[in-house]
This record gives structure tokens, C-alpha cells and sequence, in this order.
């Protein structure tokens, strides 16, 4: 039996009694599919999925300046924020470049941020040496598991398993509750571009927690979703993905992040990067690229070319299942970034068209974006202003 | 996983049946797993000649795309049209509805190059 290494998480075995195909990513054995990517794609979109994401890390930042300690790290605004406030934010490096992307949680007493699990020992270290004295970090991403049900019906499956008033629990906020008698941080976040929660939970009691939810989903159809759905979900929403996206060559500028960039904060590492970029304007931008030619998806690492020239390269590609054909994000020099512009992509060898489409790709997504829910007002959802992504 | 015992394969991961001067391809329950749910084909017309270890075709899943390679050399004389609508056959049915394409064979057939289903079992590391 070929053996392949990596942790496993608190649910492991649950995922091989579902019979998922394992596969290793960021030094963890993860469920990549269950019952097939479409279908576990198509039920988030239109029912319920539950998710294993307990390979992302989690660092507590504690002291009586742990806020300030954290703004000055990360470009987005985090001073002023209040307690049960979640904030989506790049952490920059002094040349503007993204060291990783995170969720910053406060939590009143302490900080708590959400990082990439590829990611995890850098961000670490990073933020350890970046530290004021009397701010600490605790890892706790080998104690903590993290569960999250995204899709339409979320709001209405967990209510009944919590006494927290989930209407009154607004996108991009977090309580502490009990979910199926089981303390949880819950958050009204998620990366798939529907409504739904983030429920982070002690590795002791997440088999537990696991259980009560698939038994209460169970009636309703809700499906285990593994990463392959998860990345075409996230991906159909124009999210960034750390490693395709951005990296530590790209601002927060390029990649369409701006609205997570304040510059009329205090100083934050990148901060002087940052604004020089923008007053010299932006010489790439991440767009999206809808494909034309019937039956093309681009990949990763496509070239993109005007006139016969290579001008930019897919960054993340797939075939969207939601919208049936090929699409890919990419970056392209700023004065090819506008809606409609037509490009050429180099696919294995043959030439496909397509033109920049705004972001996201997808625009039926039902996450509550400003108290609302997003299909309704799916123009106010349209590109990344206020609407964050997450890993 | 299944492999049939009647069937030869390759390192590619296509399977081939040989039923006198014709031989019947696809692709294994191996690679079908591996691929993910697969959303178009390409495959070549009624006709074309293929020859053994090229690329005769693609294959694109929602998440990778993969070329296919010719077993035998010969001629292609059928394509499974059903494909064309419903390439999840491929992988419901890798080895039955999930057939790709029949050739006449060119020559003797030469089935040395090929592994039974025991080999290729080891071959993908499920052997002892």
C-alpha cells in the first residue's frame, strides 16, 4: 500500500467513513471530494455543504495592545474596530508584497487571527519578530478544528441547534455560542460566496460537533464538501487564492484588494510601498477573464497575449461548474484591465478569446452582504468593495 | 478500484480491448478518480490514423486536463458520440458506457508493450 504522510485532522476518520478521496495539501491529509465535485459545487450553491477546515492555523494575540499590535501588521483597519467585528485583510511586507491573507477577529480580551495553512510557520515567525513588547502570539492552530456550513439554507439548519439569535448575527461577525451543546466561536464567514458560518471548536469536541451537524443536515441533503468544490466556489467569486493570486510579488493594489488598503491609518508594514504604488498608478491588475471559444478552460500559468505578445499570465483557472464553460483570473497591464477588453489566452498550444469580466464571475451568491442578501442586491456584490473573501 | 482481468493497459492509464482486428479504448477506473468529474472530450473523427504512444485525444476534467495516448497504431473507425453530451459517463462507466474511441488495428496486433490487469495494479501502487 503506497503510504502518502501528513497530519490528520480531528476528522480524519470521519472523511475515510465517507468514503472521500484523501489527498495531501499543506502538510495535511485532506478530503479532496466525496461524492464529486460538481455535485458538492452545486449543492453549496443551492442547499447546504459542511466543511472540514481545521488545516487552517489559528494565532491568539494577547495584551493590552493586541489591536494596535495587529494594525500595524495588516493594511486593513483593525484599530477601531469592536469587539465580535471580523476583518479580511492582507499583511504586507515593507516592498508592499503579500506575506499571506487573514481574518482578524476581535474579540475583545484578545485578538484572534485566521491564517492560510501553506502559510502557517512564515506568518508565524513574521508576526513573532513584528511584536511589541507585552503582545504575545499562542498557536493554537494544533488545538483548534474548524467547521464551516456554507449554502441558502445555513441560517435556517443551525438555528435550531443554537440559542444565539442567528438573524441578529450579521456577515463578517463573531460570537462565542453553543452549537449542538458545544462551545464554539461562530462567525458569519466563509469562502464560498454564500451564506453561512465559520463554527471554530476545541479538536476534543469537534468529532462531536461533526456529528450533530450531519445528523441534523441529513434530512435536508447537506453534503461534506471537500477542497476540489471548495476552490471552484471561491474561485467562481473572484476570490484570492495565497499561491495563485497573490503571493509575495503582488500588492494588494494589483490584485484588486485595494478596498482592504488604508493608507489614512497609522503606519502599517507597507504602508509607504503602498502609496507610492498608488499614486504612480497600478501597472498590472488581477481581472477576471471570461472565455469565448466553446470547450477552452485555462489553467494556471496560461499566457495571456494581445496582438501575438505574451501581456500577462493566468494566476487561477478552472471550468465553473455554475456557469458551464472555462474562466480564468489573470494579471494584465492596467491599461488592458477594463470590462470588455479582449485578450488572447495560449491554451496547450491553441489560441482561445476572452474578454476582462467584472468580478465575481458569479453573481446569484446569497452571502449577506450589508444586511442584505447578496441575490438581491447582486450589484452592490459586483468586484471586491466590501465584499471579502477567506480562506 | 476496478481493472478488469480481460482488458491491457498502459502507463497512461488507458485500458484497450482487443476483439480481433478492432480494438476497443478507454480510460481506467484509476484515472477517472484521479481526474475528477470530467466535462468535455476530445476526440479524433472517424478515419483519422493514430499511432501507439501518441496523442490521440484530451480529456478535461473540472479541475486538470490530461492528453490520451493510443495503445495500438491504426486507424480510428467509431467514436462514442454520447460523450459529446454526457462525459460523466467516463466516470460512472470508465469501462463500459465510458468508451472512447475503436480502431482497426495496423498490422499484427502488438500487445507487448502492454501490462495486465495485475501489472498495472502495480503499476499504480496497489500491488504488494
Amino acid at each position: 500500500m503506497t503510504q502518502i504522510a501528513g497530519r490528520k485532522t480531528a476528522l480524519y476518520e470521519k472523511h475515510v467513513a465517507l468514503g472521500a478521496k484523501i489527498v495531501p495539501f499543506a502538510g495535511y491529509l485532506m478530503p479532496l471530494q466525496y461524492s464529486g465535485q460538481i455535485a458538492e459545487h452545486e449543492a453549496v450553491r443551492g442547499n447546504l455543504g459542511i466543511f472540514d477546515l481545521s488545516h487552517m492555523g489559528e494565532f491568539r494575540i494577547t495584551g493590552p495592545d493586541a489591536l494596535a499590535a495587529v494594525d500595524r501588521l495588516v493594511t486593513n483597519r483593525i484599530v477601531g474596530t469592536d469587539p465580535g467585528q471580523v476583518v479580511y485583510s492582507p499583511m504586507c511586507r515593507p516592498d508592499g508584497g503579500i506575506v499571506d491573507d487573514l481574518l482578524v477577529y476581535n474579540l475583545g480580551e484578545t485578538v484572534l487571527l485566521v491564517v492560510n495553512a501553506s502559510n502557517l510557520d512564515k506568518d508565524r515567525a513574521w508576526i513573532m519578530e513584528r511584536l511589541p513588547a507585552g503582545v504575545r502570539l499562542l498557536d493554537e492552530s494544533y488545538a483548534t478544528s474548524l467547521i464551516a456550513v456554507q449554502g441558502p439554507h445555513a441560517e435556517g439548519f443551525l438555528q435550531p441547534l443554537t440559542a444565539a439569535p442567528l438573524a441578529e448575527l450579521a456577515y463578517y461577525r463573531a460570537r462565542e455560542a453553543a452549537v449542538a451543546g458545544v462551545p464554539v466561536l461562530l462567525s458569519r464567514t466563509g469562502y464560498t460566496g454564500e451564506d453561512g458560518f465559520e463554527l471554530y471548536v476545541a479538536d476534543a469536541r469537534a468529532p462531536e460537533l461533526w456529528d450533530r451537524l450531519a445528523e441534523a443536515g441529513a434530512a435536508g441533503g447537506m453534503l461534506p464538501i471537500g477542497l476540489a468544490a471548495r476552490d471552484t466556489l471561491r474561485f467562481e467569486m473572484g476570490y484570492c487564492l495565497y499561491g495563485n493570486d497573490i503571493d509575495d510579488t503582488t500588492s494588494p493594489l494589483e490584485a484588486g484588494l485595494g478596498w482592504t488598503v488604508k493608507l489614512d491609518k497609522a503606519d502599517f508594514v507597507g504602508k509607504d510601498a503602498l502609496a507610492r504604488q498608488k499614486a504612480a498608478g497600478l501597472r498590472r491588475r488581477l481581472v477576471g477573464l471570461a472565455v469565448e471559444t466553446e470547450r477552452a478552460v485555462p489553467r494556471k500559468g496560461v499566457s495571456v497575449m494581445r496582438d501575438g505578445r505574451a501581456v500577462g499570465m493566468v494566476t487561477s483557472g478552472t471550468f465553473s461548474p455554475s456557469l458551464g464553460r472555462g474562466m480564468a483570473m489573470a494579471y494584465v497591464p492596467g491599461e488592458l484591465a477594463a470590462a470588455g477588453t479582449p485578450v488572447e489566452l495560449d491554451i496547450r498550444g491553441r489560441t482561445a478569446t476572452a474578454r476582462v469580466t467584472p468580478l465575481p464571475f458569479y453573481a446569484g451568491g446569497t452571502r449577506k452582504v450589508a444586511g442584505k442578501s447578496g441575490a438581491a442586491t447582486s450589484a452592490a456584490n459586483q468586484g471586491p468593495k466590501g465584499d471579502a473573501g477567506a480562506k | 478500484m476496478e481493472f478488469p482481468s480481460e482488458l491491457k493497459y498502459t502507463e497512461e492509464h488507458e485500458w484497450v480491448r482487443v476483439e480481433g482486428e478492432d480494438a476497443v479504448v478507454g480510460i481506467t477506473d484509476y484515472a477517472q478518480g484521479e481526474l475528477g468529474d470530467i466535462v468535455f472530450v476530445e476526440l479524433p473523427e472517424p478515419g483519422t490514423e493514430v499511432a501507439r504512444g501518441a496523442v490521440f485525444g484530451t480529456i478535461e476534467a473540472v479541475k486538470t486536463v490530461s492528453d490520451l495516448y493510443a495503445p495500438l497504431s491504426g486507424t480510428v473507425s467509431e467514436v462514442n458520440s454520447d460523450l459529446e453530451d454526457d462525459p460523466a459517463v467516463i466516470n460512472k462507466s470508465p469501462y463500459g458506457k465510458g468508451w472512447m474511441i475503436r480502431i482497426k488495428i495496423a498490422g499484427p496486433a502488438d500487445l507487448s508493450g502492454l501490462m495486465d490487469a495485475a501489472a498495472y495494479r502495480t503499476h499504480i501502487g496497489e500491488g504488494n
